[in-house]
Protein backbone atom coordinates (compact mmCIF):
# COMPACT_ATOMS: atom_id res chain seq x y z
CA UNK A 1 0.00 0.00 0.00
CA UNK A 2 1.22 3.47 -0.80
CA UNK A 3 2.11 5.91 1.93
CA UNK A 4 -0.53 8.61 2.35
CA UNK A 5 0.66 11.48 0.23
CA UNK A 6 -0.06 14.27 2.67
CA UNK A 7 1.64 14.16 6.01
CA UNK A 8 -0.85 15.19 8.66
CA UNK A 9 -0.02 17.86 11.19
CA UNK A 10 -0.34 16.66 14.76
CA UNK A 11 0.49 19.82 16.62
CA UNK A 12 0.87 23.38 15.47
CA UNK A 13 1.79 26.57 17.30
CA UNK A 14 0.90 29.95 15.89
CA UNK A 15 2.73 32.99 17.26
CA UNK A 16 3.19 31.27 20.64
CA UNK A 17 4.09 33.76 23.36
CA UNK A 18 5.00 33.35 27.01
CA UNK A 19 5.73 36.03 29.57
CA UNK A 20 6.88 35.39 33.11
CA UNK A 21 6.06 38.75 34.61
CA UNK A 22 8.18 41.21 32.67
CA UNK A 23 10.32 38.40 31.23
CA UNK A 24 9.47 37.60 27.63
CA UNK A 25 10.42 33.93 27.36
CA UNK A 26 8.75 32.91 24.10
CA UNK A 27 8.58 35.59 21.43
CA UNK A 28 6.34 34.08 18.83
CA UNK A 29 6.96 30.46 17.90
CA UNK A 30 5.40 29.15 14.70
CA UNK A 31 5.91 25.44 14.37
CA UNK A 32 4.25 22.33 13.04
CA UNK A 33 4.96 18.80 14.11
CA UNK A 34 3.82 16.13 11.68
CA UNK A 35 2.55 12.75 12.74
CA UNK A 36 5.54 10.44 13.21
CA UNK A 37 8.03 13.28 13.08
CA UNK A 38 10.93 13.54 15.54
CA UNK A 39 11.69 17.13 16.41
CA UNK A 40 14.68 17.90 18.59
CA UNK A 41 14.99 21.27 20.28
CA UNK A 42 18.46 22.48 21.23
CA UNK A 43 19.78 25.77 22.49
CA UNK A 44 21.56 27.43 25.39
CA UNK A 45 19.95 27.32 28.83
CA UNK A 46 17.43 30.08 29.28
CA UNK A 47 16.63 30.07 25.59
CA UNK A 48 13.01 29.05 26.26
CA UNK A 49 13.19 25.51 24.89
CA UNK A 50 11.77 23.85 28.02
CA UNK A 51 9.08 26.52 28.27
CA UNK A 52 8.17 25.89 24.63
CA UNK A 53 7.83 22.17 25.33
CA UNK A 54 5.82 22.73 28.51
CA UNK A 55 3.46 25.03 26.64
CA UNK A 56 2.59 22.26 24.22
CA UNK A 57 0.59 20.41 26.89
CA UNK A 58 -0.24 23.61 28.75
CA UNK A 59 1.83 22.83 31.83
CA UNK A 60 2.80 26.41 31.17
CA UNK A 61 -0.08 28.55 30.06
CA UNK A 62 0.89 30.58 27.01
CA UNK A 63 0.25 34.30 27.34
CA UNK A 64 -0.38 34.67 23.64
CA UNK A 65 -0.82 32.78 20.41
CA UNK A 66 -2.57 29.54 19.59
CA UNK A 67 -1.80 25.84 19.86
CA UNK A 68 -3.64 23.40 17.63
CA UNK A 69 -3.55 19.74 18.58
CA UNK A 70 -5.09 17.33 16.10
CA UNK A 71 -6.77 20.33 14.55
CA UNK A 72 -8.41 21.63 17.72
CA UNK A 73 -7.42 24.86 19.43
CA UNK A 74 -6.35 23.70 22.90
CA UNK A 75 -5.72 27.25 24.12
CA UNK A 76 -9.43 28.01 23.70
CA UNK A 77 -11.39 28.59 26.90
CA UNK A 78 -13.76 25.63 26.62
CA UNK A 79 -11.02 23.05 25.97
CA UNK A 80 -10.93 20.10 28.35
CA UNK A 81 -7.17 20.11 28.78
CA UNK A 82 -7.17 16.91 30.85
CA UNK A 83 -8.62 15.07 27.88
CA UNK A 84 -6.00 16.53 25.56
CA UNK A 85 -3.14 15.62 27.90
CA UNK A 86 -4.09 11.94 27.80
CA UNK A 87 -2.86 11.98 24.24
CA UNK A 88 0.40 13.72 25.09
CA UNK A 89 2.92 11.82 27.14
CA UNK A 90 5.52 13.83 28.98
CA UNK A 91 8.89 12.86 30.43
CA UNK A 92 10.62 15.14 32.92
CA UNK A 93 14.23 15.79 33.76
CA UNK A 94 13.66 14.66 37.35
CA UNK A 95 11.61 11.55 36.40
CA UNK A 96 8.82 12.49 38.85
CA UNK A 97 7.72 8.95 39.53
CA UNK A 98 5.23 8.80 42.39
CA UNK A 99 7.33 7.64 45.36
CA UNK A 100 4.39 6.25 47.34
CA UNK A 101 3.42 3.82 44.58
CA UNK A 102 5.10 0.79 43.14
CA UNK A 103 6.34 0.77 39.58
CA UNK A 104 3.22 -1.02 38.40
CA UNK A 105 0.92 1.32 40.36
CA UNK A 106 2.71 4.29 38.82
CA UNK A 107 2.04 2.90 35.37
CA UNK A 108 -1.63 1.98 35.75
CA UNK A 109 -2.81 4.92 37.87
CA UNK A 110 -3.78 7.27 35.05
CA UNK A 111 -5.11 4.75 32.48
CA UNK A 112 -7.33 3.13 35.11
CA UNK A 113 -8.52 6.29 36.86
CA UNK A 114 -9.23 8.00 33.55
CA UNK A 115 -10.99 4.89 32.25
CA UNK A 116 -8.71 4.64 29.24
CA UNK A 117 -8.65 0.91 29.86
CA UNK A 118 -9.78 -1.48 32.60
CA UNK A 119 -7.26 -2.40 35.28
CA UNK A 120 -6.40 -5.90 34.04
CA UNK A 121 -5.69 -4.57 30.58
CA UNK A 122 -3.62 -1.66 31.94
CA UNK A 123 -1.60 -4.04 34.09
CA UNK A 124 -1.07 -6.45 31.26
CA UNK A 125 0.10 -3.66 28.98
CA UNK A 126 2.39 -2.31 31.71
CA UNK A 127 3.92 -5.73 32.33
CA UNK A 128 4.44 -6.11 28.59
CA UNK A 129 6.30 -2.81 28.42
CA UNK A 130 8.38 -3.66 31.50
CA UNK A 131 9.28 -7.02 30.02
CA UNK A 132 10.36 -5.33 26.83
CA UNK A 133 12.95 -3.21 28.69
CA UNK A 134 13.97 -6.05 30.99
CA UNK A 135 12.55 -4.58 34.19
CA UNK A 136 9.65 -6.96 34.69
CA UNK A 137 10.95 -8.03 38.09
CA UNK A 138 10.84 -4.40 39.30
CA UNK A 139 7.06 -4.14 38.92
CA UNK A 140 6.34 -4.36 42.64
CA UNK A 141 9.26 -2.26 43.82
CA UNK A 142 9.12 1.36 44.86
CA UNK A 143 10.94 3.96 42.73
CA UNK A 144 13.54 4.73 45.43
CA UNK A 145 14.86 1.18 45.04
CA UNK A 146 15.73 1.85 41.40
CA UNK A 147 18.64 3.60 39.74
CA UNK A 148 18.09 6.93 38.00
CA UNK A 149 18.24 5.29 34.60
CA UNK A 150 15.67 2.69 35.59
CA UNK A 151 13.42 5.37 37.08
CA UNK A 152 13.55 7.45 33.93
CA UNK A 153 12.84 4.47 31.69
CA UNK A 154 9.84 3.60 33.85
CA UNK A 155 8.70 7.23 33.70
CA UNK A 156 8.75 6.86 29.92
CA UNK A 157 6.73 3.64 30.13
CA UNK A 158 4.26 5.29 32.49
CA UNK A 159 3.56 7.89 29.80
CA UNK A 160 3.42 5.22 27.08
CA UNK A 161 0.88 3.20 29.03
CA UNK A 162 -1.68 5.90 28.20
CA UNK A 163 -1.28 5.18 24.46
CA UNK A 164 -0.27 8.77 23.67
CA UNK A 165 -0.14 10.18 20.16
CA UNK A 166 2.95 12.23 20.94
CA UNK A 167 5.73 12.11 23.50
CA UNK A 168 7.32 15.24 24.93
CA UNK A 169 10.77 14.88 26.48
CA UNK A 170 12.11 17.64 28.71
CA UNK A 171 15.86 17.05 29.00
CA UNK A 172 15.28 13.41 29.91
CA UNK A 173 18.95 12.56 30.48
CA UNK A 174 20.18 15.75 32.15
CA UNK A 175 19.71 14.50 35.71
CA UNK A 176 21.31 11.12 35.09
CA UNK A 177 24.75 9.82 35.93
CA UNK A 178 26.71 9.51 32.69
CA UNK A 179 26.69 5.71 32.71
CA UNK A 180 22.89 5.69 32.74
CA UNK A 181 22.31 8.04 29.84
CA UNK A 182 22.77 5.25 27.29
CA UNK A 183 19.96 3.03 28.54
CA UNK A 184 17.46 5.90 28.45
CA UNK A 185 18.52 6.96 24.95
CA UNK A 186 18.24 3.32 23.84
CA UNK A 187 14.63 3.22 24.97
CA UNK A 188 13.96 6.49 23.18
CA UNK A 189 15.48 5.00 20.03
CA UNK A 190 13.01 2.15 20.31
CA UNK A 191 10.17 4.67 20.36
CA UNK A 192 11.68 6.30 17.30
CA UNK A 193 11.65 2.94 15.53
CA UNK A 194 8.05 2.38 16.58
CA UNK A 195 7.15 5.57 14.74
CA UNK A 196 6.16 7.60 17.80
CA UNK A 197 5.84 11.35 17.25
CA UNK A 198 8.37 12.99 19.52
CA UNK A 199 9.46 16.44 20.59
CA UNK A 200 12.71 16.24 22.52
CA UNK A 201 14.50 19.00 24.38
CA UNK A 202 18.01 17.78 24.96
CA UNK A 203 21.69 18.55 25.29
CA UNK A 204 22.63 15.20 23.76
CA UNK A 205 23.85 16.43 20.38
CA UNK A 206 24.80 12.95 19.19
CA UNK A 207 21.29 11.71 19.87
CA UNK A 208 19.78 14.77 18.22
CA UNK A 209 21.82 14.22 15.09
CA UNK A 210 21.03 10.52 15.02
CA UNK A 211 17.26 10.46 15.49
CA UNK A 212 16.02 13.97 14.72
CA UNK A 213 14.07 14.54 11.51
CA UNK A 214 14.37 18.23 12.20
CA UNK A 215 16.44 20.22 14.66
CA UNK A 216 15.18 23.49 16.10
CA UNK A 217 17.84 25.79 17.47
CA UNK A 218 16.33 28.21 20.00
CA UNK A 219 17.82 31.30 21.51
CA UNK A 220 16.23 34.16 23.45
CA UNK A 221 12.71 32.91 22.96
CA UNK A 222 12.88 32.46 19.23
CA UNK A 223 13.62 29.65 16.85
CA UNK A 224 16.76 30.98 15.28
CA UNK A 225 17.30 28.18 12.81
CA UNK A 226 15.65 24.92 11.87
CA UNK A 227 16.96 22.26 9.52
CA UNK A 228 17.50 18.53 9.17
CA UNK A 229 20.36 17.47 11.45
CA UNK A 230 22.84 16.80 8.67
CA UNK A 231 22.49 20.37 7.51
CA UNK A 232 22.20 22.10 10.85
CA UNK A 233 25.15 20.40 12.48
CA UNK A 234 27.42 20.43 9.41
CA UNK A 235 26.58 23.80 7.94
CA UNK A 236 24.62 26.08 10.28
CA UNK A 237 23.59 29.23 8.47
CA UNK A 238 23.11 31.56 11.40
CA UNK A 239 26.01 32.94 13.34
CA UNK A 240 24.34 32.28 16.71
CA UNK A 241 23.85 28.64 15.81
CA UNK A 242 27.49 28.37 14.81
CA UNK A 243 28.66 29.89 18.09
CA UNK A 244 26.47 27.54 20.11
CA UNK A 245 27.55 24.45 18.22
CA UNK A 246 31.22 25.38 18.52
CA UNK A 247 30.78 25.35 22.29
CA UNK A 248 28.88 22.10 22.64
CA UNK A 249 30.34 19.88 19.95
CA UNK B 1 3.71 14.41 114.21
CA UNK B 2 6.31 13.71 111.54
CA UNK B 3 6.39 15.24 108.10
CA UNK B 4 5.71 11.94 106.35
CA UNK B 5 2.74 11.26 108.57
CA UNK B 6 1.31 14.68 107.71
CA UNK B 7 1.89 14.01 104.04
CA UNK B 8 0.12 10.70 104.18
CA UNK B 9 -2.87 12.22 105.94
CA UNK B 10 -3.12 15.00 103.37
CA UNK B 11 -3.03 12.45 100.60
CA UNK B 12 -5.75 10.47 102.36
CA UNK B 13 -7.93 13.57 102.76
CA UNK B 14 -7.45 15.01 99.30
CA UNK B 15 -7.32 12.01 97.04
CA UNK B 16 -8.80 8.95 98.72
CA UNK B 17 -11.52 10.33 100.96
CA UNK B 18 -14.94 10.65 99.36
CA UNK B 19 -13.60 8.81 96.29
CA UNK B 20 -11.98 12.03 95.16
CA UNK B 21 -9.65 10.12 92.84
CA UNK B 22 -12.75 9.05 90.94
CA UNK B 23 -13.51 12.69 90.37
CA UNK B 24 -10.06 13.18 88.89
CA UNK B 25 -10.46 10.12 86.66
CA UNK B 26 -13.87 11.24 85.43
CA UNK B 27 -12.33 14.65 84.74
CA UNK B 28 -9.59 12.96 82.79
CA UNK B 29 -12.25 11.15 80.77
CA UNK B 30 -13.87 14.47 79.88
CA UNK B 31 -10.50 15.95 78.96
CA UNK B 32 -9.66 13.04 76.66
CA UNK B 33 -13.13 12.99 75.10
CA UNK B 34 -13.03 16.68 74.24
CA UNK B 35 -9.47 16.55 72.92
CA UNK B 36 -10.07 13.47 70.79
CA UNK B 37 -13.32 14.63 69.20
CA UNK B 38 -11.93 18.14 68.66
CA UNK B 39 -8.84 16.69 67.00
CA UNK B 40 -11.00 14.79 64.52
CA UNK B 41 -12.96 17.93 63.66
CA UNK B 42 -9.67 19.81 63.48
CA UNK B 43 -8.11 17.42 60.98
CA UNK B 44 -11.13 17.21 58.70
CA UNK B 45 -11.96 20.91 58.77
CA UNK B 46 -8.29 21.88 58.81
CA UNK B 47 -7.68 19.93 55.60
CA UNK B 48 -10.65 21.63 53.95
CA UNK B 49 -9.35 25.04 55.01
CA UNK B 50 -5.87 24.18 53.75
CA UNK B 51 -7.26 23.22 50.34
CA UNK B 52 -9.29 26.43 50.29
CA UNK B 53 -6.17 28.46 51.03
CA UNK B 54 -4.41 26.82 48.10
CA UNK B 55 -7.40 27.04 45.77
CA UNK B 56 -6.94 28.76 42.43
CA UNK B 57 -10.63 29.51 42.01
CA UNK B 58 -10.86 33.13 41.01
CA UNK B 59 -13.56 35.73 40.58
CA UNK B 60 -12.60 38.53 38.24
CA UNK B 61 -8.97 39.42 37.81
CA UNK B 62 -7.46 38.67 41.18
CA UNK B 63 -10.08 37.91 43.81
CA UNK B 64 -9.73 34.40 45.23
CA UNK B 65 -12.85 33.94 47.40
CA UNK B 66 -11.80 30.63 49.00
CA UNK B 67 -8.38 31.97 49.88
CA UNK B 68 -9.90 35.11 51.35
CA UNK B 69 -12.44 33.27 53.52
CA UNK B 70 -9.96 30.72 54.80
CA UNK B 71 -7.18 33.14 55.61
CA UNK B 72 -9.65 35.41 57.38
CA UNK B 73 -10.78 32.43 59.45
CA UNK B 74 -7.24 31.44 60.38
CA UNK B 75 -6.38 35.04 61.28
CA UNK B 76 -9.41 35.41 63.56
CA UNK B 77 -8.82 32.12 65.36
CA UNK B 78 -5.10 32.68 65.79
CA UNK B 79 -5.62 36.28 66.80
CA UNK B 80 -7.91 35.63 69.77
CA UNK B 81 -7.41 33.56 72.94
CA UNK B 82 -8.93 30.10 73.09
CA UNK B 83 -10.79 30.85 76.35
CA UNK B 84 -12.45 33.86 74.79
CA UNK B 85 -13.54 31.78 71.79
CA UNK B 86 -14.90 29.12 74.11
CA UNK B 87 -16.92 31.63 76.13
CA UNK B 88 -18.22 33.40 73.04
CA UNK B 89 -19.37 30.04 71.71
CA UNK B 90 -21.06 29.10 75.00
CA UNK B 91 -22.52 32.41 76.10
CA UNK B 92 -23.32 33.98 72.73
CA UNK B 93 -23.30 31.86 69.60
CA UNK B 94 -24.73 28.64 71.03
CA UNK B 95 -26.38 30.22 74.08
CA UNK B 96 -29.86 29.41 72.80
CA UNK B 97 -28.99 25.90 71.72
CA UNK B 98 -29.80 22.80 73.70
CA UNK B 99 -26.35 21.30 73.11
CA UNK B 100 -24.51 19.93 76.12
CA UNK B 101 -21.45 21.69 77.44
CA UNK B 102 -19.28 18.84 76.24
CA UNK B 103 -20.52 19.23 72.68
CA UNK B 104 -20.04 22.99 72.78
CA UNK B 105 -16.49 22.51 74.06
CA UNK B 106 -15.79 19.95 71.33
CA UNK B 107 -17.07 22.34 68.66
CA UNK B 108 -15.04 25.24 70.04
CA UNK B 109 -11.81 23.31 70.32
CA UNK B 110 -12.41 21.64 66.96
CA UNK B 111 -12.86 25.00 65.24
CA UNK B 112 -9.77 26.32 66.97
CA UNK B 113 -7.62 23.32 66.20
CA UNK B 114 -8.74 23.41 62.55
CA UNK B 115 -7.06 26.78 62.07
CA UNK B 116 -3.72 25.52 63.34
CA UNK B 117 -4.08 22.16 61.59
CA UNK B 118 -4.83 23.91 58.30
CA UNK B 119 -1.46 25.65 58.46
CA UNK B 120 0.25 22.31 59.09
CA UNK B 121 -1.58 20.62 56.23
CA UNK B 122 -0.94 23.55 53.90
CA UNK B 123 2.76 23.32 54.65
CA UNK B 124 2.66 19.58 54.01
CA UNK B 125 1.01 20.04 50.63
CA UNK B 126 3.49 22.74 49.61
CA UNK B 127 6.38 20.54 50.71
CA UNK B 128 5.58 17.94 48.06
CA UNK B 129 7.76 18.56 45.02
CA UNK B 130 6.03 20.51 42.25
CA UNK B 131 7.18 17.89 39.75
CA UNK B 132 4.79 15.43 41.38
CA UNK B 133 1.67 17.42 40.54
CA UNK B 134 3.08 18.23 37.10
CA UNK B 135 3.55 14.53 36.45
CA UNK B 136 -0.01 13.85 37.56
CA UNK B 137 -1.47 16.62 35.42
CA UNK B 138 0.66 15.66 32.40
CA UNK B 139 -0.91 12.20 32.50
CA UNK B 140 -4.33 13.80 32.18
CA UNK B 141 -5.42 13.57 35.81
CA UNK B 142 -7.54 16.52 36.91
CA UNK B 143 -6.33 18.94 39.55
CA UNK B 144 -8.43 17.28 42.24
CA UNK B 145 -7.45 13.75 41.21
CA UNK B 146 -3.80 14.81 41.30
CA UNK B 147 -4.27 16.31 44.75
CA UNK B 148 -6.09 13.27 46.09
CA UNK B 149 -4.04 10.48 44.51
CA UNK B 150 -0.59 11.99 44.16
CA UNK B 151 0.02 14.94 46.48
CA UNK B 152 -2.02 14.28 49.64
CA UNK B 153 -0.73 10.73 50.24
CA UNK B 154 2.77 12.17 50.26
CA UNK B 155 1.78 15.12 52.47
CA UNK B 156 0.38 12.80 55.13
CA UNK B 157 3.82 11.45 55.94
CA UNK B 158 5.21 14.95 56.13
CA UNK B 159 2.55 16.38 58.43
CA UNK B 160 2.08 13.52 60.88
CA UNK B 161 4.77 14.60 63.39
CA UNK B 162 3.32 18.13 63.48
CA UNK B 163 -0.22 16.81 63.81
CA UNK B 164 0.81 14.71 66.80
CA UNK B 165 2.37 17.79 68.33
CA UNK B 166 -0.80 19.77 67.69
CA UNK B 167 -2.82 17.05 69.46
CA UNK B 168 -0.65 17.29 72.56
CA UNK B 169 -1.07 21.07 72.62
CA UNK B 170 -4.80 20.64 72.17
CA UNK B 171 -5.02 18.13 75.00
CA UNK B 172 -3.43 20.56 77.42
CA UNK B 173 -5.36 23.52 76.08
CA UNK B 174 -8.65 21.87 77.01
CA UNK B 175 -7.77 22.68 80.65
CA UNK B 176 -9.71 25.93 80.23
CA UNK B 177 -13.13 24.26 79.79
CA UNK B 178 -13.78 24.96 83.46
CA UNK B 179 -14.66 28.46 82.28
CA UNK B 180 -17.97 27.16 80.97
CA UNK B 181 -18.48 24.94 84.00
CA UNK B 182 -17.25 21.62 82.63
CA UNK B 183 -15.62 19.25 85.07
CA UNK B 184 -12.46 18.24 83.23
CA UNK B 185 -9.26 17.06 84.87
CA UNK B 186 -8.08 20.57 85.78
CA UNK B 187 -11.45 21.67 87.10
CA UNK B 188 -11.74 18.48 89.16
CA UNK B 189 -8.43 19.20 90.87
CA UNK B 190 -9.46 22.77 91.50
CA UNK B 191 -12.80 21.61 92.89
CA UNK B 192 -11.09 19.31 95.38
CA UNK B 193 -8.79 22.14 96.42
CA UNK B 194 -11.78 24.36 97.11
CA UNK B 195 -13.27 21.68 99.35
CA UNK B 196 -10.22 20.61 101.32
CA UNK B 197 -8.47 23.97 101.40
CA UNK B 198 -5.25 22.17 100.50
CA UNK B 199 -3.75 22.91 97.11
CA UNK B 200 -0.73 20.66 97.10
CA UNK B 201 -2.11 17.18 96.37
CA UNK B 202 -5.05 18.06 94.13
CA UNK B 203 -3.07 20.31 91.83
CA UNK B 204 0.06 18.19 91.81
CA UNK B 205 -2.02 15.13 90.98
CA UNK B 206 -3.55 16.98 88.07
CA UNK B 207 -0.11 17.96 86.78
CA UNK B 208 1.23 14.42 87.17
CA UNK B 209 -1.74 12.93 85.31
CA UNK B 210 -1.31 15.34 82.38
CA UNK B 211 2.39 14.59 82.33
CA UNK B 212 1.89 10.82 82.31
CA UNK B 213 -0.73 10.98 79.55
CA UNK B 214 1.45 13.21 77.38
CA UNK B 215 4.48 10.97 77.99
CA UNK B 216 2.54 7.90 76.93
CA UNK B 217 1.24 9.69 73.82
CA UNK B 218 4.72 10.91 72.93
CA UNK B 219 6.02 7.38 73.06
CA UNK B 220 3.16 5.95 71.02
CA UNK B 221 3.52 8.71 68.42
CA UNK B 222 7.27 8.22 68.18
CA UNK B 223 6.71 4.54 67.48
CA UNK B 224 4.16 5.29 64.76
CA UNK B 225 6.51 7.83 63.17
CA UNK B 226 9.33 5.29 63.15
CA UNK B 227 7.03 2.84 61.43
CA UNK B 228 6.12 5.40 58.80
CA UNK B 229 9.76 6.25 58.16
CA UNK B 230 10.77 2.64 57.80
CA UNK B 231 9.82 2.50 54.13
CA UNK B 232 11.67 5.74 53.49
CA UNK B 233 15.13 4.31 53.28
CA UNK B 234 16.26 6.84 55.89
CA UNK B 235 18.40 5.76 58.80
CA UNK B 236 17.34 8.40 61.31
Amino acid sequence: MAEPFEESTLIETIDLQKHFGSLHVLRGINQQVKRGEKVVVIGPSGSGKSTFLRCLNLLEEPTGGTILFEGADITAKHTDINRVRRKMGMVFQQFNLFPHMTVLQNMVLAPVRLKVMPRPEAEEKAMGLLTRIGLKEKADQYPRALSGGQQQRIAILRALNMNPDIMLFDEPTSALDPEMVGEVLDLMRQLVNDGMTMVVVTHEMGFAREVGDRILFMDEGLIVEEAPPAQLFAAPRKERTQRFLEKVL
Amino acid sequence: MGFLEQLSRDFQNNIIAGDRYMMLLRGLGTTLLIALCAAIIGIVLGSVIALMRLSNFRLGKRFYPFRAISSFYVDVIRGTPMVVQLMIMYYIILAASSLSKEVIAIISFGLNSAAYTSEIVRGGILAVDKGQSEAGRSLGLSASQTMLLVVLPQSVRIVIPSLFNEFIMLLKETSVVGFIGLMDLTKAGDFIRSRTYAAFFPLLSVAVIYFVIVSILTRVFARIERGLRKGDGRTI
